[in-house]
């Protein structure tokens, strides 16, 4: 049996699209203050530190060296992740397993980004395999794209039920005073008419770019009960891969291999059979709108092919039977570094009943997930009560 | 946020030069494109999928692969787009033009599908399933820019 | 309590320039020929830790070119962006954690394939020191110098690690840069920053390495000798221009965790053979000081009793970063499971594997291995 883990804290800087007020140090110092804040701890109780950002995409590489104190790394234990979207997870999944080794009692995972210092999509091109890929890859924008008209073939899907979720995130995101794009008035047809960047994706169905870092602090069990009023246990986590060629998966977004596997091998661990109605809230990872429908049905809340079913009955809003991004999701705030972590973040807070107006109320089981690069997929599942 | 003109940046401008070895199986396939003019996949020998790119193994059934085969040089769309946004093209330095065309495409005998250029620019025009067939360059030099791009193939879709 | 052990090992041959491999054929030789010495299939490996830096491999995410070739396919894996030894790291609390029995750890690196000198170019702080055009050879050298002064050392006394090191490199087959060498001979090379000179600096090399982590159950199954991991340690200092980078700090601290974990305490006494990471030759005499190992290095090595240090030649040889640690780890393996070959320490039982990253070694790593 591994030892006990639990979110015992976290903390958040407001994301924008340029927080020109500060360094990428300056930044990370204040999603860390609040975190430590929100334990009641100092740094002194913080036995190591993992970080996650992807580089180059500020023109920073090797960000954690010259930033040490502002990430709290002095003298301490540290390493560095940066797996692409998933780093936000793959962060916090090695601190539960370092946290679960025993090696250390109290970690913090920090995931950062200071997006408008770089180019986006000009950088995430450079995922692309330089032989294979690179010279014909436009960024997430476009890889996204190919993906949807896929799904959309496969499923049905249309691009107003895509809108649709859009949409909720958007409004969403306006009950979360973290969020960087927060708009109370968006409908189906503002998105519909917004730009379209690569068909079947429009600037609306798009995240943003983003400046943001997330603190997330993870303690064993007698710390966790004795420091955190209700701490989010973590009951599962898992990680599935890809082949290695963007071309590799045969139906992409309509079968996502890695989440399947993912999210199946958690929700065993964690002794769910039915995931709509077992989980309360799901704070997942979707980079654009048309992704969303699909990661409903790859994860099982819904059958193959009726991810638009399942946001046109509502399910999904904040008031329906499984919340999805009630904190407006990525769609709303994409600081890359911090994006993964950012759904463990808002899971987490979902359980600690810190969420604010965004609480689903009697949140016990929430689900995050982590998705980057090459269809690469974190799930981990938090719970009230320990596993 | 005012006084945004009064903040102080430094620009810094990320350029680097790479060399990037393309391997065993990418020489024989680009030899195969450069030389001939046709594409090649290999085979697994446990689940028969055949691989483009190739590559060492099939990582499903993590064996090695030494079977190749032709493959296309027609396929189908599996997935599509226009690319209308423009952005910095990272193996330039510059803006890449736009519109282009661009699909998931999988190649008659593939088992996994490549990225790579459209003909076309009309959306009306693209479908996921429609035919197409590769057009290479006149002279080529052993990469995959010896395709110019897919042509869209008339008649009956797959 | 659950304890963690090496099963196997395996790397490559460095060279200058592994022109004719992808970076996934150069991974797939070594995690095959870790697969064959262990015989275990891969169909029982569901974890895997990976180490390379995107900023050498000129690929963002650079693991993703070798996830099928490390059997990643819907399995768990997850690449730390540091030194190699630092993976190994991850990989004993993902076994200590009790989810896994099996873990492979690998790590990758072709410095040919970009420029070095901008690529730790980057690592500088944007605002006030890149606009210098520093490197990391930069770095050392300011920093072999102050330590040089602090010690009172003379050229050539660094130059004897160098010595040292390409005489071990001719009992090593996998070595890139090795020979018979006379402190002349190193002062003579080319000046790389001054004072550093050519054959005191790590070549420029490509290769790959890979170990196989196990829990105690599967370690005693498969010999009667495991050999264990008994100490870990892992300490971060502050940026090269805000410490005095003549001090060893974060070595110090690193080195006074993993004895205490492995209950070691007068390391010169207990240790049998340490395997130091030095890209510099000057790192290595601050190395033997930090891991409390002798007050005067200098002495050790010119007295010929530094044998049992880096007897494999180390990075001087030629190991490229983010390998450099965990190769460090195949190494001091392979002394306490006896296959070393030419340069074997004879009845070693207790191995130390030291990491380290970051400009002036700002993050270091220790690891102690006992044979059973």
């Amino acid at each position: 049996m591994p030892r006990r883990v639990a979110i015992i804290a976290t903390g958040q800087t407001k994301h924008a699209a340029r927080r020109l007020d500060v360094t990428i140090a300056e930044l990370i110092t204040e999603a860390v203050t609040r975190a430590l804040e929100d334990a009641d701890l100092t740094l002194r109780d913080i036995d190591a530190v993992l970080l996650g950002n992807m580089e180059p995409f500020e023109g920073f590489l090797f960000p954690e060296l010259w930033a040490v104190e502002a990430w709290g790394g002095y003298l301490k234990p540290s390493v560095k992740f940066n797996t692409g979207g998933t780093v936000g997870t793959t962060t916090a999944i090695a601190a539960y397993y370092y946290v679960a080794s025993g090696i250390y009692d109290t970690v913090m995972a920090i995931g950062f980004q200071k997006q408008s210092e770089g180019h986006t999509q000009t950088a995430i091109t450079t995922v692309g395999d330089p032989i294979w890929e690179r010279s014909v890859m436009a960024g997430a924008i476009g890889n996204f794209a190919v993906m949807a008209t896929t799904y959309m073939h496969e499923s049905g899907v249309t691009e107003e039920q895509a809108a649709k979720a859009a949409v909720k995130a958007r409004r969403n995101a306006c009950l979360n005073e973290y969020a960087h794009l927060q708009m109370p008035d968006i409908t189906v047809e503002d998105v519909l008419k917004s730009e379209m960047l690569a068909y079947p994706v429009k600037r609306l169905d798009m995240c943003p770019q983003s400046d943001g870092a997330v603190a997330v602090i993870f303690a064993e069990e007698s710390k966790a009960v004795r420091l955190a009023p209700r701490p989010a246990w973590i009951a599962a986590v898992a990680t599935a891969h890809e082949q290695q060629y963007m071309g590799d998966s045969p139906k992409r977004l309509a079968e996502m291999r890695s989440l399947i596997a993912a999210s199946r091998r958690a929700y065993q661990y964690a002794g769910i059979t039915n995931p709509r109605r077992e989980l309360d809230v799901a704070e997942i990872y979707e980079v654009a709108s048309f992704a969303e429908l699909a990661m409903y049905e790859n994860l099982g809340f819904c059958a193959k092919g009726e991810g638009g079913k399942l946001i046109d009955a509502g399910v999904t809003e904040l008031t329906g039977e499984l919340p999805v991004n009630p904190s407006g999701g990525v769609m709303s705030t994409n600081p890359i570094g911090a994006t993964a972590l950012i759904r463990v973040a808002e899971a987490a807070l979902q359980i600690m009943g810190k969420a604010g107006r965004r609480q689903v109320e009697g949140a016990r089981t929430a689900l995050a997930t982590g998705y980057g690069g090459n269809a690469w997929t974190d799930v981990i599942i938090l719970t009230r009560e320990k596993p | 946020m005012s006084g945004e003109e009064k903040t102080l940046r430094v620009p810094f401008l990320l350029d680097t030069e790479y060399r990037y070895a393309v391997g065993q199986y990418g020489a024989r396939f680009f030899t195969e494109l450069r030389d001939h003019a046709r594409l090649m996949g290999v085979r697994c020998p446990e689940c028969g999928r055949v691989y483009v790119p190739p590559r060492p193994v099939c990582g499903i059934c993590y064996r090695e692969l030494h079977e190749w085969v032709e493959v296309g040089p027609e396929g189908t769309i599996v997935g599509w787009t226009v690319v209308r946004i423009p952005f910095i093209d990272p193996m330039t330095g510059e803006q890449r033009p736009v519109p282009y065309g661009f699909a998931i495409i999988r190649l008659d005998g593939a088992s996994t599908s490549l990225y790579h250029f459209l003909d076309e620019t009309d959306e009306r025009r693209i479908r996921v399933g429609r035919r197409v067939r590769a057009v290479f360059r006149e002279k080529r030099e052993g990469s995959l820019r010896d395709i110019l791009h897919f042509r869209l193939l008339e008649g009956e879709d797959e | 309590m659950r304890r963690v052990a090496i099963l196997g090992a395996a790397q490559t041959t460095f060279e200058a320039q592994k022109a004719s491999l992808a970076y996934n054929e150069l991974v797939y030789g070594v995690v095959r020929e870790l697969l064959d010495r262990t015989g275990v299939s891969m169909r029982e490996i569901e974890s895997m830790v990976t180490a390379s830096q995107d900023a050498y491999d000129g690929k963002t995410i650079s693991g993703m070119a070798i996830n099928e070739v490390v059997g990643a396919y819907l399995k768990s894996e997850a690449k730390v962006a540091a030194d190699g030894l630092q993976a190994l790291l991850y990989g004993v609390a993902r076994i200590l954690s009790g989810e896994f029995d099996l873990t492979l750890v690998v790590a990758h690196c072709k410095e040919s394939e970009g420029d070095p000198s901008a690529i730790t170019g980057l690592m500088f702080d944007p605002f006030v020191q890149r606009p210098l055009g520093l490197d990391e050879n930069v770095a050392a050298a300011l920093q072999a110098r102050r330590y040089c002064w602090r010690r009172g050392l003379a050229p050539e006394d660094v130059a004897l690690v160098s010595v040292k090191a390409h005489r071990q490199g001719l009992k090593n087959p996998y070595a890139q840069r090795k020979g018979e060498f006379t402190v002349a001979d190193v002062l003579a090379s080319p000046l790389v920053v001054d004072p550093i000179h050519e054959l005191e600096a790590a070549p420029r090399s490509d290769g790959a390495c890979a170990l196989l982590l196990g829990s105690e159950e599967r370690a005693r199954a498969f010999t009667e000798h495991p050999v264990f991991i008994v100490g870990i340690g892992n300490c971060t200092d502050a940026y090269w221009t805000e410490r005095d980078v003549a001090d060893a700090r974060a070595l110090e601290e690193a080195a006074r965790r993993a004895y205490a974990m492995a209950g070691i305490r007068e390391p010169a006494r207990e240790i049998d053979v340490v395997e130091i990471s030095a890209r510099y030759a000057h790192e290595e005499l601050m190395a033997i000081e930090a891991l409390g190992l002798h007050p005067s290095p200098v002495d050790l090595i010119a007295e010929g009793r530094a044998e049992f240090i880096t007897p494999s030649g180390g990075p001087l040889c030629g190991n490229p970063p983010t390998v450099s640690g965990l190769v460090r780890a195949v190494e001091a393996y392979w002394q306490l499971s006896g296959e070393a070959g030419a340069h074997q320490i004879e009845g070693a039982r207790t191995a130390v594997a030291h990491g380290a990253g970051g400009i002036c070694g700002q993050n270091q790593t220790v690891v102690i291995l006992r044979r059973e």
